[in-house]
């Protein structure tokens, strides 16, 4: 490479190298550092696997910790059960200005910030709310019907939230799938379900594996929607980290607990690449 | 009616009408069985939406679609006996070539071993043995071709539809192809049903070809009689190329007539058999290989058109070379094959020739009409 070549490549990944050294890679190597810290007197610290050893040994951590895991898996498929269909629409049925308007009114939503999203979510489900009002107006409610804070409610705040995130790489793959395809695939004799079945999912893979991927994740680490969605039986992991750091000043055990929450995330996203034999590179390229 | 007499695929006055346009208008023909029947047109004539018909991905505004005496209509694309060859092959990307094969074999839930034993015949019958665990991007394109073929083969289907399957091939793959479909009809043994703008693929392949222009059937028949007889002024002009003059007609004697060209010509044709009576406008048509070229007039004392000029341009095409010839008046250029004997291989521009053709070779048509 020419010398000025060289320095051009250093200079231009410089930037990437600062923001994956100083806000990714640092910051976990020192929470790591922390979480293995024992707290044993006023500003005296040990070294020892303490923290984790709670993490284990507390009930309340641990039901929290398999209870964000299961609903966020769980808000992932009815996310991709529900984005599904609509993208076959947008990208195979729809034609010319429909499908683009069709694609903008699903983008339309994420202009406003999720807070004010989920105030709306808040307007809708609560006891004085327009579902309740309605509900009763139409005599199928003799009070007022509390939908809030409930597991069911902080679902819908997910699947809604993570909506988009699922349909822009379904639809992109299901665009690239040629319509003669599709056709040859009835023609030859198949129905609608074994063509959905051998032709379009397994074209549609790496969208769907990479929209769920997205999806998990965001659900996993999503803090503001189970907040203020869930009630007070409907903890979320993220919040147990935020009252450890904010509220009681534990860094050491939610260091611990954020540790834990990135080893369950590669755990499943690793799980759900080798379940569905796909590739990182195949679905992120 | 026996059998064997019933065609495999019949259409009767089959009709297709788009919000304000009619792309297919009462069009009738039917194929009988072992034949390759080809629909030749240029792009937008309503050849396509045929294929659509038949395949069942269209419904028909009217008229009716008969496979083997059965009527198609309301029967879905994947219960009809007919399967199709689509322009891009449409091979499945996410299958391997054994898998491609036998998913029709599959929908039919045939017992597995069988699938295996039917999809290794239809390999060996393609002259591909041994690669289906190939993945579809692998094949070369002759080769995606065959599979193609052998994908719907193995379902055994009354009648095959090819949509201009070999559009995306090279000219030197086509030219074979063209050989080696012929050749797999032959040994399938199955009804073809061929859609093409390409005439040298419909004239080369075909036992019957339709030729079609804004959704209606100009002629149906062979090859020859498509290329010697053309019924109309668009056949004439679409199939094969032509010099083509519009004129007056000045005498009228049986078959024969002469005709009096806008640019001052006058040249014998035929009408063979077409209405035509002097005074009306008519376009005569004649083919570049049948006019005969000569060094001194006497040798085409037998023609009863005979042109004296220079030659304006050489057209070198190897076998099928070309010179424009602009008669001596100066008014037109005529386009002559070049015979390969090589007895005018000297020619150069500027160069006078003789030119003449049998009045027999001249199609006339009324005009405006093409």
């Amino acid at each position: 490479m020419q010398p000025s070549a060289k320095l051009g490549f250093i200079l231009l990944l410089t930037p990437l190298l600062l923001w994956l050294a100083l806000l990714i890679f640092i910051p976990h190597v020192d929470m790591f550092l922390v979480s293995l810290r024992e707290r044993v007197g006023v500003g005296k610290y040990d070294t020892s696997l303490a923290n984790y050893r709670t993490f284990f040994t507390e009930p309340l951590y641990l039901w929290t910790f398999l209870r964000t895991a299961v609903m966020s898996v769980v808000a992932t498929m009815i996310t991709l059960i529900i984005a599904f269909p609509v993208s076959y629409y947008i990208a195979k049925i729809a034609r010319g200005r429909l499908q683009s308007a069709l694609f903008l009114l699903c983008l339309i939503p994420f202009y406003v910030s999720e807070l004010v999203r989920t105030f709306g979510w808040m307007i809708l489900l609560r006891e004085t709310g327009l579902v309740s009002n309605l509900l009763q107006w139409a005599g199928l409610a003799d009070q007022p019907v509390e939908m809030l804070y409930n597991d069911a409610a902080i679902m819908v705040g997910l699947v809604y939230t993570s909506m988009l995130f699922m349909m822009v790489p379904l639809v992109t793959t299901l665009e690239s799938l040629d319509d003669s395809v599709i056709e040859a695939g009835y023609d030859l004799g198949g129905t609608g379900f074994s063509v959905l079945r051998e032709i379009v999912i397994p074209h549609a893979a790496p969208g769907i594996v990479s929209g769920c991927i997205v999806v998990f994740m965001l659900s996993l680490g999503n803090y503001l929607t189970p907040t203020m969605l869930g009630g007070k039986d409907s903890l979320w992991f993220t919040e147990l980290i935020y009252s450890q750091f904010i509220v009681r000043f534990n860094w050491e055990l939610g260091a611990a607990f954020g540790f834990m929450l990135l080893l369950l995330s590669s755990l499943i996203v690793w799980g759900m690449l080798k379940i569905t034999g796909q590739t990182l590179e195949k679905t992120m390229g | 009616m026996p059998s064997d007499l019933i065609p495999d695929l019949e259409c009767t006055q089959l009709t297709k009408r788009f919000d304000d346009a009619t792309a297919v208008d009462n069009v009738g023909f039917d194929v009988p069985p072992g034949s390759f029947f080809s629909i030749l047109g240029p792009s937008g004539c309503g050849k396509t939406t045929i294929m659509r018909m038949i395949a069942g991905f269209l419904d028909p505004s009217s008229g009716d679609i008969r496979i083997k005496g059965k009527s198609m209509r309301g029967v879905p694309p994947n219960k009809r006996p007919v399967n199709m060859v689509f322009q891009h092959l449409a091979l499945f990307p996410m299958m391997n070539i054994a898998e491609n094969i036998g998913y029709g074999l599959r929908r039919q839930r045939m017992a597995k071993p069988k699938i295996t034993r039917k999809v290794d015949e239809a390999l060996e019958r393609i002259g591909l043995p041994g690669i289906g665990t190939r993945r579809t991007d692998e094949l070369s394109g002759g080769q995606k071709q065959r599979v193609a073929i052998a994908r719907c083969m193995v379902l055994e289907p009354d009648v095959l539809l090819l949509d201009e399957p070999l559009g995306a091939l090279d000219l030197k793959l086509r030219e074979h192809m063209k050989v080696e479909l012929k050749s797999l009809q032959a040994a399938f043994d199955t009804t073809f049903v061929y859609i093409t703008h390409d005439q040298s693929e419909a004239l080369v392949m075909s036992d019957q070809i339709a030729v079609m222009n804004q959704g209606v059937f100009e002629q149906v028949g062979s090859a020859r009689d498509l290329y010697y007889r053309p019924k109309s002024a668009f056949v004439a002009g679409f199939v094969g190329d032509a010099n083509r003059w519009q004129g007056r007609i000045t005498a009228v004697d049986g078959d024969r007539m002469q005709v009096q060209t806008d640019s001052g010509l006058t040249l014998r044709g035929a009408r063979h058999g077409r209405a035509l009576a002097t005074g009306d406008r008519a376009e005569i048509f004649v083919r570049p290989e049948a006019i005969r070229i000569a060094h001194s007039s006497t040798d085409l004392e037998q023609f009863d058109n005979r042109i004296t000029g220079t030659v304006s341009s050489l057209l070198f095409n190897g076998a099928a070379s070309r010179i424009l010839v602009r008669e001596a008046e100066g008014k037109e250029e005529i386009e002559v094959t070049l015979p390969q004997s090589g007895e005018f291989a000297a020619l150069s521009k500027g160069d006078a020739v003789h030119i003449g053709w049998s009045g027999d070779q001249g199609n006339c048509f009324a005009a405006g009409n093409a």
